[in-house]
């Protein structure tokens, strides 16, 4: 126990030393922020038209510090609301392609045989197709909407967790202790829940996070290109595609929701590596 | 190596088998009746008596999986059915929009190694430098900035403001200088990924027994990095544009509806906006072919590129 204590001690240790986590972290921590007090930190109604108020620039009048857009809505109101969008498509997304993705793989992986090769197969076919095609056909397909959009990258992003699971599943299942667990006459079901899936934790979460900035940015490309949620939904990309109309006069309506994009995505891709760094099971190894 | 390439085919055919029922399906899952959905334009006006005499002149009376072998004969043959709104076959809108993509793609990954490789293997010679940290930084920005942004912002910069180049379109052809603006705005990302793979590769080969041997027996510097570690740095980087031409294929979907580039990502969208579903079939299957097909071609040449790489046990 002692000896488990110092190991969670030396990780934690890491995540202090580590550069990119602590940058990242604090981004994410900040959007989180942002995301939960968004109505107590816009100064208006961010679906509210107001047509004598269209594109107001930004710093010029005290009620819409960051101006408006082309229908009088507040821009920093949208902005904020945004990032509750953002960050529940991304969460949504990653746990569901992760569920997914973690059951098929412990199964491919730890049964083999039949369904390893069904299920393989399913990746290969998922994987044949350049992602943001198979994305744009099925949102396209399914219909304009968020939901279309949360599908459609679902179906393609599920086979990274299935991949990494199954590799990992592999390399534990020839481990003396998971024949020690099945001598004692442990189920299946028992060995994969107690015994694989703990191990198989910091994989999962560094694929996870990356996870994250990759949902996020090919969300707001969807949306942006038109197949995501409609006009009064404050979505970053939605925001960008009306704004970049205005670019010429109005330019804060084309960068400051990219910004936004590139803020969050770089905050999760920053986690994302300082992690693998640091639970990168080679590193283990070696020290 | 025959045998090798052998394997490599046959173990793509189920996989491929499954792209086509994704790609068949996909009329399906519009919604609506399928012949009413390739008779109904996008003003949404249907003749009954046509649908009817277009559903049996297609089969689409007869049951599903005939429908799909019928279909899966015809793409196996070429022919991808027409388009909706332009009546021709869809396999020649398809062959052209493939070549403006093929031209920016190369365009782009010329792009990306002109700015990756020597950032690269200036970071990993000047570890640690200021350099080294601006270009890493850089890294992590251009992975994580959003390439419509970035169109949009260069096409600002140099379309609206200085006037230097076309905001948007193909000219004659996809000429200079239309393509140079959707070219960088494709290549910076994939220019942001393989920097980094440069510089660690690159590093990785510094610390080789041999580049010690080099310097010890006094090889001059240039010569050590130029030749000794290059050459061996190189391999991963190469092996990458496999990978690269996956990133430069999505990442045109985005970038050649912004730009108007007349391809493969501006033709799916633009079909799916119409309602032309013979057309994304077509782009689907099209595009996962021909992805498979680079992945594996990749694959293999990596043989020729080290060779110590044995497929004897693979």
């Amino acid at each position: 126990m002692a000896q488990h204590n110092n190991q969670f001690m030396d990780v934690i240790e890491r995540f202090k030393e580590s550069r990119s986590v602590t940058i990242g972290a604090t981004i994410i921590v900040l959007f989180c922020l942002l995301a939960i007090f968004a109505p107590q930190l816009s100064p208006n109604n961010p679906t509210k038209a107001c047509l004598d108020d269209r594109l107001i620039s930004p710093f010029t009048e005290f009620r819409y510090p960051l101006g408006t857009d082309h229908l009088g809505r507040c821009f920093l109101s949208r902005l904020l609301y945004g990032t509750r969008i953002s960050l529940m498509v991304g969460i949504t997304v990653v746990s569901i392609s992760a569920t997914v993705g973690i059951i098929l793989g412990v199964v491919s992986g730890y049964y083999g045989g039949l369904p390893d090769a069904l299920i393989m197969r399913l990746v290969d076919a998922t994987l044949a197709f350049p992602s943001i095609f198979l994305a744009v056909a099925i949102a396209g397909i399914l219909g304009q909407g968020l939901v279309s959009v949360m599908i459609a990258l679902v179906v393609v992003d599920w086979t990274k967790y299935a991949r990494v699971v199954r590799g990992s599943v592999l390399s534990l299942k020839e481990k003396e202790f998971i024949e020690s667990a099945r001598s004692l006459g442990a189920t299946d079901l028992h060995i994969m829940a107690r015994h694989i899936l703990p191990n198989i934790v910091a994989p999962i979460i560094v694929v996870a996070t990356l996870g994250m900035a990759y949902v996020i940015l090919s969300a707001a490309a969807l949306s942006f290109l038109g197949f995501g949620p409609q006009p009064p939904t404050p979505e970053w990309g939605v925001m960008l595609n009306a704004g970049r109309v205005y670019m010429r006069t109005e330019p804060h309506l084309t960068i400051l929701p990219g910004l936004a994009i590139m803020a969050m995505v770089l905050a999760f891709n920053l986690l994302g590596d300082g992690l693998r760094d640091i639970l990168d099971p080679k590193r283990s190894v070696i020290e | 190596m025959f045998n090798y390439v052998l394997k490599r085919i046959l173990q793509l055919i189920p996989a491929l088998l499954i792209v086509s029922v994704a790609s068949f399906s996909i009329i399906y899952f519009a919604p609506g009746d399928p012949a009413e959905t390739i008779c109904t334009g996008p003003d949404g006006n249907t003749n009954p008596e046509s649908v009817e005499k277009f559903r049996i002149e297609m089969g689409l009376d007869k049951p599903l999986h005939t429908q799909y072998l019928i279909w899966l004969n015809n793409v196996v043959h070429g022919d991808l059915g027409y388009s909706f709104r332009s009546e021709k076959p869809v396999f020649e809108h398809i062959i052209t929009a493939f070549k403006a993509t093929l031209k920016l793609s190369i365009v782009s990954l010329v792009v990306s190694l002109i700015i990756a490789v020597p950032l690269g293997i200036l970071s990993a010679i000047r570890q640690n430098s200021l350099i080294d940290v601006s270009c890493m930084v850089g890294a992590s920005l251009g992975v994580s900035m959003p390439n419509f942004w970035l169109g949009l912002l260069l096409m600002l910069l140099f379309g609206v403001y200085l006037h230097w180049l076309p905001v948007a379109g193909y000219g004659a052809g996809g000429d200079i200088e239309h393509i140079i603006l959707p070219a960088i705005t494709l290549g910076t990302g994939s220019a942001a990924v393989t920097a980094r793979l440069m510089r660690s590769s690159m590093l990785e080969a510094l610390g080789q027994d041999y580049i010690q041997t080099a310097r010890a027996k006094g090889v001059p510097e240039q010569v050590v990095i130029g030749k000794h570690a290059l050459k061996n740095a190189l391999i991963p980087v190469v092996t990458m544009v496999g990978l690269n031409f996956g990133y430069l294929l999505n990442g045109s979907v985005v970038v050649e509806t912004i730009f108007g580039w007349p391809g493969l990502g501006s033709l799916i969208v633009d079909s799916i906006n119409m309602r032309d579903y013979m057309m994304v079939q077509g782009c689907m299957i099209f595009v996962a072919v021909l992805f498979v097909a680079v992945n594996m071609i990749v694959d293999i040449s990596y043989k020729y590129i080290d060779p110590r790489i044995h497929y004897g046990a693979a």
